[in-house]
């Protein structure tokens, strides 16, 4: 479709340049009032979407009595800082040992996801076998299954292998969700790399475990860094599977369940949990602040097409 | 063995260094002996031989959980016995009918809001020279966690009785027009659930402008060229040219918002626990599991989800066939 429209269109923009100019150049009072609107209308979205974080960061600093008496805001105009919640946040609470599990939850997860989803997708786009096209729509149907409809066997089945309250339970159920994904998201990607690479290599005589330690993994790279990203945050910012599976046991409860405990437990003041709030997205932040192309290419790989 | 599975280092290198060379070796050693076996048989073994770790994960993780849910939807609530439909009876009745309607209200305003302003992102951001550092921006909260977006947004809906300071965002603004009186908007019938909705917007707004602004992006510039030398207008060349070519991606990004209504969770637990007529099905479930100890209610509310989720599933199969085909 587009390849018969583009000699044409290539022409006539260069064509018509002048003349479209010149009708721009004669309404510049319209046109300026509708710029300042997508200006306004963009910068609105900024303020909005970015607020929130400051607002929090502001108060994480603040006493717990300027926190109950005025906004975050007053803050800006008659500035009183103090780093006491986050010493109270690290010592009373306990965050630490939190900050441990959530490393230890979200670390081992990321990486087997992604280096499970490279052998699984390695397999099923570069071997031909029955019931391969089933297995692609199997993992299409997998990757949107409510993960409610999994927690109660789940938990009796921990529960019968002793693995129930423990932070492995966690990788294997990361990881067993997210597969589906993973393989869906890397397929695309090693789908694209060109046959001849694969032929080459076999004609030099490497064995398939070969071809994917030496061709697959190097090249997805890209697509696996993104799959990383995406596991790591989800990983670390999951709620209801340690809140199900570690709940109510010995091991210190990851950031998240602990924040989240903290709303509900009103003997600490709203100055602590502010701190701990911003403890447990510090790292998620500079994750994607940091890695932004690879979080975009794992977001548009998983869903713009396989 | 205890000490070593409660120290954090050990985990991390259990789980990120030993665990992934254990099934590199197995891999190394399998495809060995595949090797010397040779000719047909391992041709046809080879592929299951790979498959074999992600498939039994998702077996026990996915597949297995799945068939026990639907079969214990139908025991009764310790599971020991047949309840026949009893347990969908209830799910259709008494307050549950209230927690299906807020999640009706969800799974109809979340994934319309956010696809709306994502379009408007995707439309306008392109437009500005900024755009990378506001997309940054409105992508930020996507790396928040939704327990601790909530404890942002309950600060920013707090709410002090008239007459004193409000130390919530949105009721000092709301009360600086004249005449407002300040609302709890996390207490007040419906309000509160639409305040709940906009924390999952502020949340997913990210990456579905992401991809729509890609899909926008990718639309062919000669096509809204030529429909704008033919005088169409701005809004004509978004209805008739933009939209239907970027309707797959429109696609995608609504079975994703639809699939996140359906299972929301964090939010409500943490900002409401349900409560104030706030409750949606996930909580409920939660609730059923853990406090009223019923697994016959649990396990239908989730085949409720299944169920539910099913239309998207073939929706997006159909999707990914026709993406083959093209």
């Amino acid at each position: 479709m587009t390849l018969t429209s583009t000699p044409a269109a290539a022409i006539a923009p260069a064509a018509i340049g002048p003349a479209s100019r010149g009708s721009r150049r004669g309404r510049p009072r319209g046109r300026h009032l509708i710029r300042l609107i997508l200006h306004i209308i963009v910068v609105l979205f900024m303020v909005v979407w970015f607020t929130p974080v400051l607002g929090l960061f502001v108060n994480s600093f603040r006493t717990q009595s300027n926190i109950g008496n005025s906004g975050w805001w007053n803050a800006l105009i008659a500035p009183l800082f103090t780093g006491y919640n986050y010493q109270q946040a690290l010592q009373v609470i306990g965050l630490g040992p939190s900050l441990g599990t959530s490393l230890a939850i979200a670390i081992p997860a990321t990486v087997l996801t992604t280096f499970i989803s490279a052998i699984g997708a390695f397999a099923l786009t570069r071997m031909s076998f029955a019931g391969r096209t089933v297995l692609s729509l199997a993992l299409v149907a997998l990757m949107v299954t409510p993960p409610q409809v999994t927690l109660v066997p789940l938990l009796k089945l921990f529960d019968v292998t002793g693995l129930y309250g423990t932070i492995p339970a966690l990788w294997l159920y990361m990881v067993g969700f997210t597969v589906p994904f993973g393989v869906f998201l890397v397929r695309g990607f090693i789908g694209s790399i060109p046959d001849e690479l694969f032929e080459s290599a076999r004609i030099d005589g490497a064995s398939d475990f070969r071809i994917f330690r030496s061709v697959v993994l190097p090249l997805s790279a890209p697509v696996l860094a993104a799959l990383a990203i995406m596991q790591f945050l989800w990983a670390w910012n999951d709620l209801l599977t340690p809140l199900i599976f570690l709940g109510g046991t010995s091991v210190a409860q990851p950031l998240t369940v602990n924040v989240a405990g903290l709303v509900t437990a009103t003997g600490q003041g709203e100055a602590q949990l502010m701190a701990a709030t911003v403890i447990s997205i510090l790292i998620p932040l500079i994750v994607i602040i940091s890695m932004q192309r690879y979080f975009v290419r794992g977001v548009l790989g998983g869903a713009v097409k396989g | 063995m205890s000490a070593i599975m409660t120290s954090i280092p050990a985990l991390i290198v259990i789980g990120a260094v030993v665990i992934p060379l254990l099934v590199y070796l197995v891999l190394g050693v399998g495809e060995k002996i595949l090797g010397v076996v040779g000719g047909r048989t391992a041709k046809r073994l080879r592929p299951w031989f790979w498959m074999l770790i992600p498939l039994a994960l998702m077996a026990i993780i996915l597949v297995y959980p799945m068939v026990e849910t639907i079969i214990s939807s139908f025991l009764n609530a310790q599971g020991t016995g047949w309840a026949g439909l009893n347990n969908f009876a209830w799910a259709f009745s008494g307050t549950m009918l209230g927690v299906l309607g807020n999640n009706l209200l969800w799974l109809i305003v979340f994934p319309l809001g956010t696809l709306i302003l994502a379009l408007i992102v995707a439309v306008l951001f392109d437009r500005v020279k900024y755009e990378r550092f506001a997309m940054t921006l409105v992508v930020l909260p996507t790396a928040i966690s939704f327990a601790a977006g909530s404890i942002i947004w309950r600060q920013i809906y707090e709410y002090q009785p008239a007459g004193t300071a409000q130390t919530g965002l949105l009721n000092a603004l709301w009360t600086l027009i004249p005449g407002n009186q300040p609302v709890a908007w996390l207490q007040a019938d419906v309000v509160n659930n639409f305040a709940l909705i906009f924390v999952a917007v502020w949340s997913s707004l990210g990456v579905a402008a992401l991809i729509l602004s890609a899909a926008v992006k990718s639309v062919p510039a000669e096509l809204t060229e030529a429909a704008r030398l033919d005088g169409a207008n701005e809004w004509r060349i978004f209805r008739s040219v933009t939209l239907p070519n970027i309707l797959p991606s429109v696609l995608v990004v609504a079975t994703t918002e639809v699939i996140f209504a359906l299972k929301i969770f964090d939010i409500v637990y943490v900002m409401t626990n349900g409560n104030f007529n706030t409750n949606t099905i996930a909580n409920q479930m939660y609730f059923e599991l853990f406090s009223s100890q019923n697994l016959g209610h649990a396990s239908a509310i989730a085949v409720i989800l299944l169920v539910v989720a099913i239309p998207i599933v073939i929706i997006n199969i159909r999707q990914f066939r026709a993406e083959r085909t093209r």
